[in-house]
């Protein structure tokens, strides 16, 4: 993946900027010790690495402007970096960078139970947001697989998604307002917990934009009341196509499951050989889950069980108790970890029009031929957002280089039957050159103007998001 | 007037225009009385692709909202975000278009469940001010690419582009609904009765409050529908409204009709559910006004509807603290745009600079 090339007069200053940086910042704030930054060479992207100039680490949002000050005077670009588990290299650094870190603001400043918000430090992580508010009977709905790590701030930055958002939606239908510094070091909010305020909706657009708006310090969210229970059956089928037909079906019906989880032979095999979740060994498999009092629950699965029956499943497993639905979802949530046993792999993120799920599943597995790299799949059915897994060997050589021309085929059929490059985890790095498969140059043009506004001279998370051809001038880089 | 037919003859439209620009789709939701050259996008208007099974639909900006109900109906869906028709209101006539909606980010009662339009909006195509057309978002349900111009869009009231194809995320139409009718409470009981439900796990998708009473809507399966209504009695005293019944209070609330003919200057605040109460008690003290007919609460209380006699605005900052942010919609001064802080005002000019630079689109609004 090519980077501009650092900037050497950065680099040569370096001492002066840390020095400044030191002493604008209490004690054990930066980070320059190169033993220590590598920490922060990479992201969950980890094909890339880069070790950054600094990191800083600030306690507030007072710290952050002072830092931000520095930065922006000095020239220095910065990336803001959450819990570091971005998939698409967002959080990824250059070498002439400062590395601005928010996992240690993480805390909760305050929960109004009756207008249904929490307000919070924007490093806080996404798990412990709903468990600040458990107790109470409420819960935080955007759920991405890496809650445990990830943090709020990284969910607002990149709109991220999870099992449930076929209900409650993803972060940007769930924030209300956010504490933002401005690359030279202004603090500003936007929004706020009553939501509607009436102007442009700038925290519509900052939700989503990678970090390189701003720099979010703290968030206000939507909080729910936890439904009253929940209950996943597990449907197992002889092809993909069919699984594909009877998710359409479940969704015409007029039912909205709060999940429906697909997942494709290859990887059902790793999941049981890694986590023995007891999935059948079948050609596809959806694991649905729906909510409510137990007699609402038995009312929408007969319904959902009398669709699939349409479909001739192979198997209908309704979870009978608590430990079951645990198993259940076991399979799914360590699918990741499972596939990572097999080998290094590349998670891709294409959005498809649920229509086009058989088709697109058929393609894949063609060019999973081709390629000859194996790929499995298992993503959220219910909105279309597949998550390929394309297997390689980091050691082999030229094994990346196929990886990555493999996933740029499949983020370019997503496009090609009317879906996206990214439902959830962003382009960062990762995606940038394929930018121009979706958008045009007058789309792309508008996007940068954005920037343009709220960080003039580029310095923010610089090299994401655009192909670097098209942001060069931005940047005061020769393209 | 300029009647474009298509997107190119809008954007072409735009490019070769000299002087300011009036969008309007079917004139209902114009802002405040700008001149200039009327752009009339009527012209723009079909179903481009309608997917029951992917609940997607994308239509260009200038369909008629009626035709766009008709259409979903058929397929027994609905746009979730409950749009409403404000003509009564503020007394225009004309027809709502899809265009307007999302420009005015129009959201209706079920905003507390299902969202607002820009949540329901996809993508969308548009003109900028420059005459160059843009696409942000598509027709997918997740999609995170690039940066959300969707949102900036929605409700940006045509200040920054013209929009020429929206794309909607619909929703089934649920088999059954039923509203709980709460009497005899006082505004700040009656509030307390909302906020209770809406923090119950019993997805309520309406909570109201108009003409001395409390509503709460319940939508769903009718299994499902009738447990929860009496789950919600055994906390309220509340008589049922059913069906077609129910389905008539909320158009009610949706299009604010308890105020329609009322006089005066037409308010509506965003504020906290637990302000709202106050705040109102605070400002009808101030003007005399009657509770019972001059405030429609929604969303819980956190959207008020108020009429105040002209005048009052000071009043009224005075009320809100701070508290929240209120725009006048009928009346002397009336915009969209609230006050917003400095540093909000400055970078929406900027933003407006950079998409209108030759100000063909409505001036001065930030
Ligand atoms: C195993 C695994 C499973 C995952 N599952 C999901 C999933 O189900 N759904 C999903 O959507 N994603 C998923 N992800 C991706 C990732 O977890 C999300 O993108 C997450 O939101 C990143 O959060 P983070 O705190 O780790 O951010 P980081 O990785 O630190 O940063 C992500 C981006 O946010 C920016 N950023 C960070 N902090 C700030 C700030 N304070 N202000 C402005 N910008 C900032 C960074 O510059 C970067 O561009 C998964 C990742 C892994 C490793």
């Amino acid at each position: 993946m090519e980077m501009p090339r650092p900037n050497s007069m950065i680099l040569s200053h370096r001492a002066q900027i840390v020095a400044q940086l030191r002493a604008a910042l209490p004690e054990g704030c930066v980070i320059d010790d190169p033993m220590e930054t590598r920490v922060y060479e990479c992201d969950a992207l980890s094909a890339y690495r880069c070790a950054p100039l600094a990191v800083v680490l600030p306690r507030s949002t007072q710290e952050v402007a002072a830092a931000l000050r520095i930065c922006h005077r000095l020239g220095v670009p910065v990336v803001p970096r959450g819990s570091g588990t971005s998939l698409a290299g967002g959080a990824m650094p250059s070498a002439d960078c400062v590395v601005l870190g928010v996992a240690r603001m993480n805390a909760v400043l305050h929960t109004d139970y009756e207008n249904r918000y929490i307000h919070v430090q924007a490093g806080r992580t996404n798990l412990s947001v709903s468990g600040a508010v458990e107790a109470q009977g409420f819960f935080y709905a955007p759920d991405p697989s890496s809650q445990l790590a990830c943090a709020i701030a990284g969910n607002i930055a990149m709109n991220s998604g999870g099992a449930h958002c076929l209900k409650y939606g993803v972060t940007t239908n769930n924030l209300l307002g956010v504490t933002m510094v401005m690359m030279d070091g202004t603090i500003t909010t936007l929004g706020g917990p009553w939501g509607d305020g009436f102007g442009l909706d700038l925290l519509g657009v900052v939700c989503g934009s990678e970090g390189q708006l701003g720099v979010v310090t703290e968030a206000w969210l939507r909080i729910l009341p936890k439904p009253e229970g929940a209950r996943p059956v597990l449907v197992a089928f002889g092809s993909s196509e069919v699984a594909g037909a009877c998710v359409a079906d479940i969704i015409r019906a007029g039912i909205l499951p709060v999940a429906i989880e697909f997942m494709d032979r290859p990887c059902i095999r790793a999941t049981e050989a890694f986590a023995n979740a007891g999935y059948p060994d079948c050609e596809a498999l959806l694991i649905i889950e729906v909510e409510g009092s137990p007699a609402e629950i038995d009312e929408q699965l007969a319904r959902i069980r009398a669709i699939a029956a349409r479909h001739d499943p192979i198997l209908f497993t309704e979870a009978a108790d608590e430990a079951q639905a645990k198993r259940i979802w076991l399979g799914r949530k360590s699918a990741f970890g499972a596939m990572g046993q097999l080998g290094d792999y590349m998670c891709l993120d294409g959005t498809i029009p649920v229509s086009q799920l058989s088709y697109v599943l058929r393609r894949i597995g063609e060019l999973s031929v081709e390629y000859g790299l194996d790929v499995g799949n298992v993503f959220h059915a219910g909105d279309g957002n597949m998550h390929p897994l394309i297997l390689y060997n980091a050691n082999k050589d030229g094994d990346l280089a196929k990886c990555e021309a493999l996933g740029a085929e499949i983020l370019k059929l997503c496009v090609q039957v009317g879906g996206c490059l990214s439902g959830e985890h962003g382009i960062g790095l990762e995606k940038r050159d394929l930018m121009p498969v979706q958008f045009t140059p007058a789309d792309l043009e508008a996007q940068m103007r954005v920037k343009d506004v709220f960080d003039p001279h580029w310095l923010l998370n610089p090299a994401k998001v655009f192909p670097l051809a098209a942001s060069a001038a931005r940047r005061g880089q020769a393209a | 007037m300029i009647s474009p037919r298509s997107e190119a003859e809008l954007a072409e439209a735009v490019a070769s225009a000299t002087g300011p620009l009036l969008p309007k789709g079917g004139g209902t939701r114009m802002i405040g009385d700008v001149a200039g050259e009327v752009l009339d996008i009527s012209g723009l208007s079909g179903v481009n692709l309608y997917e029951p099974a992917a609940l997607t639909l994308v239509v260009q900006a200038g369909t008629p909202l009626a035709q766009i109900n008709s259409l979903l109906a058929g397929e027994r869906q609905r746009l979730g975000f409950e749009p409403p028709d404000f003509r009564a209101l503020l007394g225009r006539d004309g027809v709502s278009t899809i265009g307007g909606i999302a420009a005015a980010n129009a959201s209706g009662p079920r905003r507390v469940q299902s969202g607002a339009a820009r949540d329901a909006m996809l993508g969308i195509r548009c003109v900028d001010g420059q005459g160059v057309a843009i696409s942000s978002g598509g027709r997918v349900m997740k999609n995170v690419t690039g940066y959300d111009l969707v949102k900036l869009m929605a409700g940006s009231f045509g200040t920054l582009a013209v929009l020429s194809e929206v794309s909607l995320k619909v929703q089934s139409i649920p088999e059954a609904e039923v509203t709980l009718v709460l009497d005899g409470l006082d505004d700040r009981a009656g509030l307390i009765a909302l906020r209770r439900a809406l923090g119950s796990p019993y997805d309520v998708s309406g909570a109201a409050r108009a003409g001395g009473r409390s509503y709460i809507r319940l939508e769903g399966m009718a299994g499902s529908v009738a447990y929860r209504a009496g789950r919600l009695r055994a906390l309220f005293d509340a008589t049922l409204a059913e069906g077609a019944q129910s389905a008539a209070i909320w158009a009610d609330i949706r299009d604010v009709s308890p105020l329609h003919g009322r006089a005066g200057d037409i308010w509506r605040l965003s504020v906290l559910p637990s302000d709202a109460a106050e705040i109102v008690a605070t400002l009808l003290a101030d003007s005399g006004g009657d509770g019972q007919r001059d405030v429609v609460y929604d969303w819980g209380g956190g959207l008020v509807w108020l009429t105040l006699p002209a005048g009052l605005d000071g009043n009224l900052r005075k009320a809100l603290q701070g508290r929240g942010a209120a725009i006048k919609l009928r009346g002397a001064g009336a915009a969209p745009f609230a006050r917003q802080s400095d540093q909000v005002s400055a970078l929406s000019s900027a933003l407006k600079a950079q998409f209108d630079p030759f100000g063909r689109f409505a001036q001065g609004v930030f």
